[in-house]
């Protein structure tokens, strides 16, 4: 007892490397933010913008990347992508949650095994494959093939989350409706629906932000018109760099936080 | 006992009739493109398709001297055909992997054909170019006319067929992909130690702390697992350029000169402080899940039995955290080896790992066999390591802590 209770020197060092950690994991990502408001198209702090000189200080990033018809292009794409991508990973993960959630299902653990393949199947192998069966079947450069490429690539992630907060389910309650004289579907609807729900939404945007980061894929089956933002972002990282990439990625941070926020949010709901 | 076995049997086909429709959906949308791609690795039927007559004759050659007339005649006749169907390109090149040099002996070969159209074809094609009086130009073309082969898996391992038929080392300067892989084992080796090292203190103050300030923390780590990869990918190139933040620190500090600013992008370091990053929320989360599980009062417990704080971390805690250290040691690695994106943006040319090869040889070399095959072998390696994760944790609680 007497160990834990003294502030020792071991204890100050474990603190100051647990600081540091959080530094490097948070640190990065956060010196993006003010960068992006540089003046001048630089990647590091001018002499101005440290002194905080207004004029070193600007938003002309920003105004590029709103005029610029590449980057709201992509949005758009991102959107559409993401969006289609999404609603087919929840429907069919949840959908096939439900049903290995019941222990009676045969080959349960294979089944689950090949569901979350794609999760640790390098991403790089899946795109090579996707990219000769997809134009195969006449999907390359189409928005349908990056859709159904990128739900296959989310849909992990619904099951996951959908599967977790099913072990919480009491089964107790779907057999109290029934004897009530609910029917499968409106025990479903009524009584299971609700309370699973925030895992479902959860899994939903694990699986949209899979496919709103997802680069390779698009790299190797999208055309000029299915660019997406992490593209976009791809080859201006790799061939024009310049600072309106700090002002998407700015955009990206904040997108994130939202996402990350909601997600907690729903997750405490969901135990309470 | 027949009345309640057949609810149970609906019961049980309802489940199924609810994974059907995934299972189904990632069948054709992921497991068919992977199988598409195992098969382009040993499945190649272009050179065996344009020159079918060739390569029989060619079966009754004993590999020895020049090949018969009739070879002769029949190539001249198939691929004056692939040059008018314009497959000789595609021919071309695969003859010319198993033998380099040999690319503008078809084209070349092939275009001036045209114009004759009489033999005897061994000295006509001769005339052209003498590699067709080169016994290995015939050799190059057989190995390249196996329709199912395993050439692309030796090659992968910096293997080949000999002509007389037995397998042997590359030239060495030729053998790049087993060092490759070696390298790639290495860095995912590196990048899951660096994320037990920085991941074990931060999961362990986590599961220490009250909820409340877990939770913040919890966000703190969440916060990079969630941010956009390229985002990260960019913040480290912002960080580590040689005009960068770090460095003009360190500038600015006297601890570096202007002229002996630190290379830390674009190579090696990039990559493993960039990967490192990327991969430390994988390693913590499922860390801090089990930590949270390991009641406090073990330590007070072996502290109150005269332990120091070294034995009582070495006997009671770190046993009961090797849970967590498989599971997120595991997930670190298998994602780590596979990986594409942060080493092609920051690995500059000594950072590249076997993916990056992948990516090559599948964009710019066309070699599309040889990358199926790279492919194949580094799909094994991930899903041994995927079989092990789900032995010891469940595939089900995979990623998300």
């Amino acid at each position: 007892m007497t160990a834990a209770t003294r502030p020792g020197l071991g204890r100050m060092a474990y603190l100051a490397f647990c600081t540091l950690v959080f530094v490097f994991l948070v640190a990065p990502i956060l010196v993006i933010v003010p960068l992006s408001f540089n003046a001048e198209p630089y990647f590091t702090f001018t002499e101005g913008m440290l002194r905080l000189d207004p004029d070193a200080w600007s938003l002309r990033w920003y105004r590029e990347i709103i005029e610029n018809e590449a980057w709201t292009g992509s949005l758009v794409n991102s959107m559409v992508i993401g969006v289609s991508a999404t609603v087919i990973a929840t429907v069919l993960g949840t959908l096939a949650a439900l049903g290995l959630a019941n222990p009676a299902v045969p080959a349960r653990r294979a089944i689950m095994g090949i569901l979350i393949s794609p999760m640790v199947t390098p991403v790089i192998i899946a795109a090579a494959g996707m990219f000769f069966f997809y134009s195969g079947l006449g999907l390359g450069q189409t928005h349908l093939g990056i859709i159904l490429a990128h739900a296959a690539l989310g849909v992990p992630f619904v099951v996951v989350t959908v599967t977790a907060t099913l072990a919480a389910y009491d089964p107790n309650l779907t057999r109290a409706a029934a004897s009530l004289g609910a029917g499968p579907w409106t025990t479903f609807r009524r009584v299971q629906f609700p309370l699973i729900a925030p895992g479902v939404i959860s899994g939903a945007l694990f699986a949209f932000a899979v496919s709103f980061d997802e680069v390779v894929v698009v790299l190797f089956m999208g055309g000029v018109d299915q660019r997406t933002i992490p593209r976009q972002m791809w080859s201006g990282i790799r061939e024009q760099i310049s600072p309106a990439i700090l002002a998407v990625a700015t955009f990206l941070i904040a997108f994130a936080a939202l996402l990350l926020l909601t997600v907690e949010w729903l997750r405490r709901r969901g135990r309470a | 006992m027949k009345v309640p076995v057949a609810p149970e049997r609906r019961a049980q086909l309802r489940a199924l009739g609810l994974v059907a429709p995934l299972l189904i959906f990632i069948g054709v949308t992921f497991i068919a493109p992977l199988a598409t791609m195992l098969t382009r690795s040993v499945h190649d039927p272009v050179v065996a398709d344009a020159l079918p007559e060739t390569l029989a004759l060619l079966e009754a050659w004993d590999g020895t001297g020049t090949p018969p007339e009739a070879v002769y005649a029949a190539a001249a006749r198939e691929l004056e055909r692939a040059a008018a169907e314009r497959t000789v390109g595609q021919v071309a090149g695969r003859v010319n992997r198993v033998q380099g040099g040999l690319r503008s002996v078809v084209t070349g070969t092939a275009r001036e054909l045209e114009d004759l159209d009489r033999g005897p074809w061994r000295e006509a094609m001769t005339a052209i170019d003498d590699a067709w009086a080169d016994p290995a130009t015939w050799h190059a073309i057989r190995t390249t006319g196996e329709r199912f082969t395993a050439r692309h898996y030796l090659n992968a391992v910096d293997l080949q067929r000999l002509p007389d038929g037995s397998v042997a080392s590359q030239p060495e300067e030729r053998r790049i992909y087993l060092r490759l892989f070696w390298r790639t084992l290495m860095v995912g080796g590196v990048i899951t130690l660096l994320c037990l090292l920085l991941g074990y203190p931060i999961a362990h103050l986590i599961a220490r702390s009250p909820p409340h300030r877990a939770n913040l923390l919890l966000v703190l780590v969440l916060v990079p697992f969630w941010t956009s990869l390229l985002v990260r990918t960019t913040a480290w190139i912002v960080l580590l350029q040689t005009q960068g933040v770090l460095n003009d620190i360190l500038v600015a500090t006297g601890l570096v000169s202007d002229d002996g600013r630190l290379a830390m992008v674009y190579n090696m370091t990039g990559t493993i402080v960039a990967m490192t990053h990327v991969l430390l929320p994988f390693m913590v989360l499922p860390l801090y899940s089990v930590m949270r599980g390991i009641p406090s009062t073990h330590m007070n417990a072996a502290a109150s039995l005269g332990a120091t704080p070294l034995q009582a971390f070495l006997r009671v805690y770190w046993p009961q955290s090797l849970p967590g250290v498989g599971a997120g040691a595991l997930l670190v690695f298998i994602l780590a080896i596979g990986y594409y994106i942060t080493p092609a943006l920051v690995g500059g040319s000594d950072g590249q790992l076997i993916s990056n090869m992948i990516a090559y040889h599948m964009q710019t070399s066309l070699n599309w066999g040889l990358a199926a095959a790279l492919g194949g072998v580094l799909l094994a390696g991930v899903l041994v390591l995927y079989a092990l994760y789900d032995r010891l944790v469940g595939v089900e609680r995979m990623g998300l802590g």
